[in-house]
C-alpha cells in the first residue's frame, strides 16, 4: 500500500520521445487507470514505475523514497502481465508460489499463503494443474493471486483483460475491482478499452504522444473533457468549429449557439445528449437543421449520421433512444437540439 | 486386392527399402563384429573374439577415450558459450546483430576440408599448435554454430515476458534465469549438446589434421587401420559405439519431446 509518484519523467528513442516530462501521483488505494491510444507511451509508464524502464529524466518515487535506480525485484511491485506470462513448467500452485519460495519462505507458510490466493481467486483445488490446462479467465486469476502473494506495495496490471472475451471480461472487471477494494492496493493499469477504464477506475489518466492530456474521475473526464483528443478518445463527439465572440460560438453556415462559458471557437457535444425531431423546426436553444444520412437500428438504440451544413463534410452523429419503435429514414429532414450547458468549450 | 490394399503394400515396400538402405550396412556390421571369420565368411559362427582383440588394442582404446573425452568437453564448452550466445541473440538489441547472426553459417557450409586446412595453418602460425588441446578448440568452433541455432529456435518458446514476470515477483535475475529460463530451454540445451557431441565424435578432417604422430581420434585410427589392411575389431568398437549412441539417443527421446512443449 503505496503512494506512488512520477516527476516529470522522460523515455526517449532516438528522437522520439515515448514519455515527454509526465507526472502524476497515484494516490494510496488507488485504482488508477492509464488510457490511451497504441504508442502513446502509456505501457512505458508502467514498465517505468516497474522498473523496466529507467527514466531519462526525472523520478520514480513510492511513499517519497526515490526507487528509480532499485532494480525491479527489489521494487516491492505485483505485476500481470498482458500475456499472463505464467511459467508453463511449474503447476499453478509453484507459479503462484513463486515470489515467496525465491524468498525462501518455510514450506508451510507457502503452502497456507497459496491456499488463501486460490480462495482469494476463487480456485480451490485447482493447484494441481498446469496452466495450460486453464481457461484464459483462470489463468488470469493465476497471473493476479501470483502478483499479489508477495503482499506489493503497488500492483501493477498491463491490459490485464485483454485476451478475454467480451463476457468473461465484464465479470473480471467486477471481480477484479472486489478484490482491489478488500486488499486496498495501490493499483495502476493501462487500457486502451474506454469501457474498460471507465467502469474500473478511481481516476483516469488520458495518454496521447508521451504527455498526459487529462487526469480526473471518469465521470469528470467524460462529461468535461478539456480537449478535443479527450472527447473522441473517450466515447464520441460532435466538434463545433466557429467564430468566438463570448459565449457566443458562430458556426461555418452563420447559425449560432451558446456554449458553457466563453469559448475560443470550438466546443464539443456528445452525440446522447442530443434530441433529434423530424422536418425543419425554427431552434429553441442550441439546435441545427440537416438530414439524415445514415441510421444504424441496434435495438435499444438508434445512432444517426447528419449531414448537417453547419458542421460541413463531417457528419453529426446523434444517439437516440428507441422510444416510439421507429427509425427517421434517410434522406428525411430533421432538426437536432441539445442543452447549453453540454455546449462544452475544449481547446483545440 | 483392392487398390488401397495395393496402396498399402506398395507404401511398406517403399517403407522397407528405405530402413534396409539406412540400416542393412549397421547391422551387417554389428553382426559381423559377432562373426568368427575375419572376411565376413558365412556361416555365420559366434564368438567374441573380436572384443578380445580389442581389449587388448591398446591405440584403438586410446583413440576411443580420446574421441569420448573431446567430445563430451566439447558438447559442455560448445553448449554453455553457445546459450551465452543465444541469450543474447533473442533477448538484447545490439550494433551489427543481424551481420553476427549471418555470420553463423558459412561455417556450416564451408567444407570441413578448407576449415581444417584454414584451421592447422591458424593454429601454427599462432603457436597454439596440434595435439588434443587443438583438436579441442577446432571441434568446438564447429559446434558452435550449430549448438546456437538449435538454443536460438528453443528461445522462440521461451518469452522474455516470463523473466520479467519473475523479477517483478522479486526474484533476482539469476533466479529467474535458473529457475525459469534453464528448465524451459532444457530440451533445446540437450539437442543442443548431442549436436555437438555428434560433430565433435564423427569429426575425421579437421582431428586428422590437427592431430600430431602418435595422438588420434576414434575416426582417425579407424582410417588409418583401415589402410593397414581391415580387422573386425573395427567392426566391434563400431558396434559397441553404434549401441551406446542409439541408447543415448532412445532415452533422450524418451523423456524430451524436441521442439514441443513439455
Amino acid at each position: 500500500m503505496s503512494k506512488v509518484t512520477v516527476d516529470s519523467v522522460s523515455k526517449f528513442y532516438g528522437a522520439v520521445a515515448a514519455l515527454d516530462h509526465v507526472s502524476l501521483t497515484f494516490e494510496d488505494g488507488e485504482f488508477f487507470g492509464l488510457l490511451g491510444p497504441s504508442g502513446s507511451g502509456k505501457t512505458t509508464l508502467l514498465r517505468m514505475i516497474a522498473g523496466f524502464v529507467a527514466p531519462d529524466t526525472g523520478s520514480v518515487s513510492f511513499d517519497g523514497e526515490r526507487v528509480d535506480t532499485v532494480p525491479v525485484q527489489k521494487r516491492g511491485i505485483g505485476m500481470v502481465f498482458q500475456n499472463y506470462a505464467l511459467f508453463p513448467h511449474l503447476s499453478v500452485a509453484d507459479n503462484i508460489a513463486f515470489g515467496l519460495s525465491v524468498r525462501s519462505a518455510p514450506r508451510a507458510e507457502i503452502d497456507r499463503r497459496v491456499g488463501e490466493m486460490l480462495e482469494l481467486v476463487q480456485l480451490p483445488g485447482k493447484g494441481g494443474r498446469k496452466p495450460r490446462e486453464l481457461s484464459g479467465g483462470q489463468q488470469q486469476r493465476v497471473a493476479l493471486a501470483r502478483a499479489l502473494i508477495t503482499q506489493p506495495k503497488v500492483l501493477l496490471l498491463d491490459e490485464p483483460l485483454g485476451a478475454l472475451d467480451r463476457r468473461l471480461r465484464q465479470e473480471m472487471q467486477v471481480e477484479l475491482r472486489q478484490i482491489q477494494r478488500r486488499l486496498a492496493i495501490t493499483t495502476i493499469f493501462v487500457t486502451h478499452d474506454q469501457e474498460e477504464a471507465l467502469t474500473l477506475s478511481d481516476r483516469i489518466a488520458i495518454i496521447n504522444d508521451g504527455k498526459i492530456a487529462q487526469v480526473g474521475a471518469p465521470q469528470e473526464i467524460y462529461e468535461a473533457p478539456d480537449s478535443v483528443f479527450t472527447a473522441q478518445f473517450l466515447g464520441d463527439a460532435n466538434v463545433l468549429r466557429g467564430q468566438p465572440s463570448g459565449t457566443r460560438l458562430t458556426l461555418a453556415d452563420g447559425s449560432r449557439i451558446e456554449t458553457n462559458g466563453p469559448n475560443a471557437g470550438i466546443a464539443i457535444v456528445r452525440p446522447e445528449k442530443i434530441r433529434i425531431e423530424r422536418g425543419h423546426r425554427p431552434p429553441t436553444g442550441n439546435g441545427l437543421q440537416g438530414v439524415v444520412a445514415q441510421a444504424v437500428y441496434s435495438g435499444a438504440s438508434v445512432t444517426y449520421r447528419l449531414a448537417v451544413p453547419a458542421t460541413g463534410d463531417t457528419p453529426f452523429l446523434a444517439f437516440a433512444q428507441n422510444q416510439s419503435g421507429g427509425v427517421i429514414a434517410p434522406g428525411e429532414p430533421v432538426t437536432v437540439s441539445w442543452e447549453t450547458a453540454q455546449t462544452i468549450v475544449v481547446k483545440p | 486386392m483392392t487398390r488401397d490394399g495395393a496402396r498399402v503394400w506398395g507404401a511398406g515396400l517403399y517403407l522397407g527399402l528405405m530402413l534396409a538402405f539406412l540400416y542393412l550396412p549397421i547391422v551387417v556390421m554389428i553382426v559381423m563384429a559377432f562373426n568368427r571369420s575375419p572376411l565376413y565368411e558365412l556361416p555365420f559362427v559366434f564368438d567374441l573374439v573380436w572384443f578380445k582383440a580389442l581389449a587388448t588394442n591398446d591405440r584403438l582404446l586410446q583413440a576411443s577415450f580420446n574421441s569420448l573425452w573431446i567430445a563430451l568437453v566439447t558438447a559442455a564448452i560448445a553448449t554453455v558459450l553457445g546459450m551465452l550466445a543465444a541469450y543474447a541473440f533473442a533477448r538484447y538489441e545490439f550494433r551489427a546483430k543481424r551481420t553476427l547472426q549471418v555470420l553463423l553459417f558459412p561455417p556450416i557450409t564451408i567444407p570441413w576440408l578448407i576449415v581444417g586446412t584454414s584451421m592447422l595453418v591458424f593454429f601454427f602460425w599462432t603457436g597454439i599448435g596440434r595435439g588434443l588441446h587443438a583438436i579441442l578448440l577446432g571441434h568446438v568452433a564447429l559446434a558452435l554454430p550449430y549448438v546456437i541455432v538449435v538454443i536460438g529456435a528453443r528461445f522462440q518458446a521461451v518469452d522474455a515476458s516470463l523473466e520479467e514476470a519473475a523479477l517483478t515477483a522479486g526474484a533476482s535475475p539469476w533466479q529467474a534465469f535458473t529457475r525459469i529460463t534453464l528448465p524451459l530451454l532444457a530440451p533445446g540445451l540437450i539437442a543442443a549438446a548431442l549436436f555437438a557431441f555428434a560433430v565433435s565424435f564423427d569429426q575425421f578432417v579437421i582431428s586428422y589434421f590437427l592431430a600430431p604422430p602418435g595422438v588420434s581420434t576414434l575416426p582417425v585410427e579407424i582410417y588409418s587401420a583401415i589402410r593397414k589392411g581391415f580387422t573386425p575389431e573395427i567392426n566391434a568398437v563400431s558396434a559397441l559405439i553404434i549401441l551406446l549412441s542409439m541408447g543415448l539417443m532412445l532415452i533422450v527421446a524418451r523423456f524430451y519431446k524436441f521442439g514441443g512443449e513439455r
